[in-house]
């Protein structure tokens, strides 16, 4: 579904992803674990069209690399960013709107529908601030906002940064759900021990490329994945 | 001094404030949404009197046509500003935006003087505006009771647009996070482009009311509403649509009170948008609608 090949992403004289190919399949759960600063965040922020970048972005046969990010969105990829990024002076039902934004007004209701069923605290908060939610209900918003947009592709930037670890599995449960509904997803985590237990295929990135590949499960008993990503000694 | 004087000029005070509103509006939104303080903004103002003054006593329209079509004209203009001047300088620091704006405003002002000439034209008022009423001794010029009640009729159309409507939500979200906006699928520079549009058009329907308050006009009459506009703006929050029309009603009150109380201040009446300015910077730099500047705007 997406095909990445050899992306470049600079910042002025920074190199952040150095010339990195990879692939993400209809249908799958694809992660990139690696630490802070390895280049996740500025990956998936190329393939939304947020930063510049050079090389080869395909997905479903077009070529999006340099299209604008709203343009891309249109297409049906969807990112959730990192930090979550709400509309804090939104409503919740405002923040929904937003995520269908090009979404006829008919065909927003059952939409609505969908995403307080898929999260019923949204519901009960409605016409309430984005800004008064928890942090973990903030995560439940950007989710059901990146959904609403139907999009084919979901991306996830972090989606466990700084939530608790109950709130985490929650979120991690939903990811597992959707996708089992068909939905592909690019998942990028530091939590590289959740990430590689619900993902089928797992790129390891380092300073900007990637080091190793395989499937997840493979990685999650590679002795260099355990020792520098799940804390083992 | 008298209830009735002070009545009186209280309405007046509150008609020049629907005016200085009017204006601060365009100053606050457009800030909202790329934070740049557009000091042409008074200037796209004056452009919007002309326009008027040429629809009436060139192309011969009716008032009301010459007024609904200098509004979307000045709308244009106000788009057409952006795009050529601000927009290829979108992620350039805010202080090359600023000093393109006073660019802008020094370009408008002598395009202008060029092409008009600086001899003050005056402004036809139709007869619908030129009358004035005795209520229980007060009396009131016509434009001074119209121009509050379009003000305010003005504020309440935008902020239906800003809480119900696609674009108007997506103007609010725009004023806290850009990226994130353009995630969802929006166009930024469209919604931008229509900030432009909406603060021009209010600039413009400022402009005909001034014009017809003020029935003089001049290719530098956009500098100093504009500046009070922007201390209006600055008074009630910059950012903050209701804020800017509170900031507008302030200034415009205080201004002339300030002259009806004591007269031999008369000569400083365009100190006291500044002198309230200042103590605003000093004592609450947020003004009175502004809330933390990262938590986004209207």
């Amino acid at each position: 579904m997406l095909k990445v090949k050899d992306l470049d992403v600079y910042y002025g004289v920074i190199h952040a992803v150095k010339g990195i190919s990879f692939n993400v399949p209809e249908g799958k759960i694809v992660t990139l674990i690696g630490a802070n600063g390895a280049g996740k965040s500025s990956t998936l922020k190329a393939i939304a069209g947020l930063v510049k970048s050079k090389g080869n972005i395909k997905f479903l046969g077009h070529d999006i690399r340099g299209k604008q990010a709203h343009k891309i969105s249109n297409m049906g990829i969807s990112l959730v960013p990192e930090g979550r990024h709400v509309f804090v002076n939104l409503t919740i039902l405002e923040n929904l709107r937003m995520g269908g934004f090009n979404k006829k007004h008919s065909e927003l209701e059952p939409l609505y529908e969908k995403a307080f069923e898929l999260f019923p605290i949204l519901k009960e908060r409605a016409n309430q601030k984005a800004g008064t939610l928890s942090g973990g209900e903030q995560q439940m918003l950007a989710l059901a906002r990146a959904l609403m947009s139907e999009p084919s592709l979901l991306m996830l930037d972090e989606p466990s940064l700084g939530l608790a670890p109950k709130i985490v599995a929650e979120v991690f449960d939903i990811v597992k759900m959707l996708n089992s509904k068909g939905m592909t997803v690019l998942l990028v985590e530091q939590n590289a021990a959740q990430a590689l237990k619900i993902a089928h295929y797992a790129y390891v990135l380092e300073n900007g490329a990637i080091t190793l590949e395989d499937e997840a499960k493979a990685l999650l008993n590679n002795e260099q994945v355990r020792k520098s990503y799940l804390g083992e000694m | 001094m008298n209830t009735t004087l002070i009545l009186q000029q209280l309405f007046n005070g509150l008609a020049l404030g629907s005016l200085y509103g009017l204006i601060a509006i365009g100053y606050t939104m457009v800030y909202g949404v790329i934070r740049l303080i557009n000091f042409a903004h008074g200037d796209v103002m004056m452009v919007g009197t002309y326009i008027a003054i040429l629809a009436v006593s060139v192309l011969l329209l009716p008032w009301w046509a010459a007024f609904l079509l200098t509004i979307f004209a000045t709308a244009f203009v106000g788009v057409v500003i952006d795009k050529i001047a601000y927009k290829p300088l979108r992620n350039a620091s805010r202080i090359s935006s600023l000093i393109t704006a006073i660019g802008v405003s020094f370009f408008l002002e002598n395009l202008f003087l060029v092409i008009f000439g600086g001899v003050p034209k005056s402004f036809p008022i139709p007869a619908l505006f030129s009358g004035t009423l005795h209520i229980k001794g007060v009396i009131l010029p016509v434009i001074s009771i119209i121009v509050p009640i379009v003000a305010l009729a003005f504020l309440a159309i935008l902020m239906y647009i800003l809480h119900n409507t696609k674009y108007g939500i997506a103007m609010r979200a725009l004023s806290l996070d850009m990226d994130t906006t353009r995630l969802m699928g929006a166009n930024v520079d469209a919604i931008i482009s229509f900030v432009f549009a909406i603060g021009s058009s209010l600039a413009a329907a400022g402009g005909i009311f001034w014009a017809l308050k003020y029935p003089s006009i001049n290719p530098l009459m956009g500098i100093m509403p504009g500046l009070k506009a922007f201390a209006a703006a600055v008074l009630g929050g910059i950012g903050s649509v209701p804020g800017a029309a509170i900031g507008g009603f302030i200034i415009g009150i205080v201004e002339i009170l300030a002259v009806a109380l004591f007269p031999p201040l008369a000569g400083y009446k365009d100190a006291f948008a500044f002198l309230l300015l200042i103590f605003v910077l000093l004592f609450k730099p947020t003004g009175i609608m502004g809330e933390d500047l990262e938590r986004g705007r209207f």
